[in-house]
């Protein structure tokens, strides 16, 4: 399956390598995000797959001894460039984290922060509007609209994830990156993420970090597997998951090692 | 025989091996009571240093409330004065004027109030040297006294005073016990000693100058260290980057904050004093000196709490398109509030009980009259009680004292007042 020439990828990674100091993390590593598909990175721990998601919204910045080189085009525009604003950049590129990571805020002022610091929505009601919006995409509304002023640090662990996915929306952002965001959740609560991603895929170019291949399986619909910091094989997930062409990717996903 | 090859040794935990553990023989139940009787020694002990330090500070409690409190009191002598028959050298004009005070006094009020208690009680310096003062002042609210004879209650001698709380000499004792007597003494609330200055007469002194001299001087403290002590720490652990001269810095502030105390005052003389001429023990000195010493304390505990703060909040507010600065300002901050609150209190403790540093930049005057502004002279609390407690009169003696309840209750002021804010602003995640 390879991109229609109608409808460019969203965004374009070629030749991408990650070092943190001497540490190489990522060796030149080439994958297109779509519009309207889940991408699901995949392989072992310390594969570089969520290093290699922290360098589309320029995530790594923040650690200092990390070395991104390589070209990252969101719609056509490289990321890295100078001129690039990294505020607006990740505005644009949402992200959601492995552990729940709402703010000690109420509900409300989880999903109104990022509208309000973009300055997004003008008045009260609109802010409002918003808020119910992003929660109701997010699967949350009917089970915190009566209590929006509550802390989100006390909803329970899925809906913590959810209020995060809610929050990451609220900014309406192009592409969401996920990392591992079902691993700290129990099967229900993943269930509910993992339909969340289906809900979500028509309107957002989505990108996933999953340890759990079944997931991969379930959600995606293109699979990259990464190994050791390079992309070993890319492609459809059906062919991925029933006809890897790599025995290392053979060896991965039927248990062998990872 | 040969040692077994490899496969072939027993395996150590096979089940034909494994003997199941005795856990009834004599040498288990004795590390089993060893174990009990180092629990039972770990709490007596905890429980035992834990009495001890809330017995020390019962003890100066209740040391500084036996010897303090009755400086708190004075005692008065019920007094009536023949204004009519003293004829005082005043007009009713005067008296409505601002200089009423230097009329009363230029007309010999003093005397003819000294005069009528001896007179009376047929013993010399019976009262206050403040005492007239009272008399004066309810001349001033009500002129019409100037034509009657008046009784008033005033405060009596430091040495009649001791005398009444039953620790004058034997001269002094024998006349309170005449005057109590004849039903002329009573206790009274001293007021006067929450509202007056430093005097050289134990009756007359106050506290409220060394108060207020503490308070200005902590304001400037606080309003220098604070802001300065967390942008550094902010700075420091959010955007300097690790090298060499933030490891040097940081050493610097830690050292910073072990320097003894008089080395600050040391340095306020040269600098604040001998470079920049600022007034002499004035408050702004004190304030800045003082804010020299508590800033790295502030420093050290907001950078601590700064760095408890989750990466995980950082992270998620990044990922949605906050700035550097809305991260600090939005997130870390008010989460590290609390922790750099506490650091805070602590420094801000320390300021109000120092001493040394304000000597050397003349803070150890005997200045009569509470500060008017951060640059008149003033005195702060310790440094009151410490010229107190030099005194020979022993007057002196439950007044230092009784400055002493005043500085601790400041003190437990501050700390509730920090606490409150403390859990106001305390968020969990």
């Amino acid at each position: 399956m390879t991109p229609s020439p109608s409808s460019p990828p969203k965004m374009t990674a070629r030749d991408v390598c990650v070092a943190y100091g001497d540490k190489t993390a990522i060796d030149h590593v080439s994958i297109d995000i779509e519009q309207d598909r889940v991408i699901a990175f995949i392989g072992p721990s310390g594969c570089g797959k969520s290093t290699f998601l922290r360098t589309l919204n320029r995530m790594n910045d923040t650690i200092p001894s990390a070395r991104v080189s390589g070209d990252i085009r969101l719609d056509g525009q490289d990321i890295y460039a100078p001129e690039m604003d990294v505020v607006q950049l990740r505005a644009r590129v949402g992200m959601v984290f492995q552990k729940p990571n709402p703010f000690p805020k109420s509900i409300y002022e989880n999903v109104a922060y990022g509208p309000r610091i973009h300055g997004l929505a003008r008045g009260k009601a609109e802010l409002d509007a918003t808020v119910e919006r992003s929660l109701t995409r997010a699967g949350l509304w009917n089970e915190v609209k009566d209590r929006l002023s509550d802390s989100g640090t006390a909803l329970s662990g899925g809906q913590q994830q959810r209020l995060c996915i809610a929050r990451a929306i609220a900014v309406d952002p192009e592409v969401i990156l996920m990392d591992e965001p079902c691993s700290a959740l129990d099967p229900i609560a993943t269930a509910k993420i993992e339909e969340l991603i289906h809900e979500l895929r028509g309107r957002y170019a989505i990108a996933i970090v999953t340890h759990n291949m079944q997931q991969a399986a379930r959600v995606s619909q293109r699979t990259a597997f990464f190994h050791l910091g390079t992309l070993v094989e890319y492609g459809a997930t059906s062919d991925i998951f029933t006809n890897p062409r790599q025995e290392r990717t053979k060896d991965y996903i039927t248990g062998r090692y990872g | 025989m040969n040692r077994p090859r490899l496969a072939e040794r027993p395996v150590p935990f096979s089940e034909e091996t494994r003997t199941p553990t005795d856990w009834a023989t004599p040498a288990m139940q004795a590390r089993l009571r060893r174990r009990y009787a180092a629990e039972r020694r770990f709490r007596r002990l905890g429980l035992a240093a834990v009495a001890l330090s809330a017995g020390f500070l019962l003890f100066l409690l209740a040391t500084m409330l036996a010897q303090g409190l009755s400086g708190f009191t004075e005692t008065r002598l019920r007094v009536p004065v023949d204004l009519a028959a003293a004829r005082l050298t005043v007009t009713p004009a005067q008296l409505s004027e601002r200089r009423a005070d230097l009329a009363l006094a230029g007309a010999g009020l003093q005397a003819v109030v000294e005069n009528a208690a001896s007179r009376r009680y047929g013993a010399p310096a019976l009262l206050s040297g403040g005492a007239w003062l009272r008399v004066r002042d309810a001349i001033k609210a009500d002129p019409a006294l100037l034509h009657r004879t008046a009784t008033f209650d005033l405060p009596v001698s430091s040495a009649l005073d001791l005398a009444a709380k039953g620790k004058g000499t034997p001269q002094a004792t024998a006349l309170v016990a005449r005057l109590r007597a004849q039903g002329v003494l009573g206790r009274h609330l001293n007021l006067a000693f929450l509202t007056d200055a430093d005097s050289t007469d134990p009756t007359r002194i106050g506290i409220w100058g060394a108060f207020l001299g503490s308070l200005l001087t902590l304001v400037v403290t606080l309003a220098l260290a604070f802001p300065i002590g967390v942008l550094s720490a902010l700075y420091l652990e959010e955007y300097a980057p690790r090298n060499r001269w933030t490891d040097l810095i940081e050493v610097s502030i830690n050292n910073l904050a072990a320097v003894p105390s008089i080395i600050f005052g040391l340095l306020g003389l040269a600098v604040f004093l001998g470079t920049f001429g600022l007034p002499r023990s004035a408050p702004i000195v004190g304030g800045l000196t003082l804010a020299l010493m508590t800033m790295p304390v502030i420093v050290i505990a907001g950078r601590n709490a700064i760095k408890a703060v989750p990466p995980s909040i950082r992270d998620g507010a990044l990922a949605i398109g906050a700035s550097p600065v809305q991260v600090v300002f939005h997130h870390v901050l008010p989460l590290a509030l609390p922790g750099i609150l506490t650091g805070t209190i602590i420094g801000m403790a320390r300021a109000l009980g120092e001493t040394a540093p304000l000597l050397m930049i003349g803070m150890r005057a005997f200045i009569a009259a509470p500060p008017s502004g951060l640059t008149s002279p003033a005195t702060v609390l310790p440094v009151q009680i410490f010229l107190w407690s030099d005194q020979v009169d022993r007057g002196f003696v439950e007044k230092t004292s009784a400055a002493i309840i005043v500085l601790l209750a400041f003190l437990l002021a501050m700390n509730g007042l920090a606490i409150y804010l403390r859990n106001r602003f305390e968020t969990r995640w």
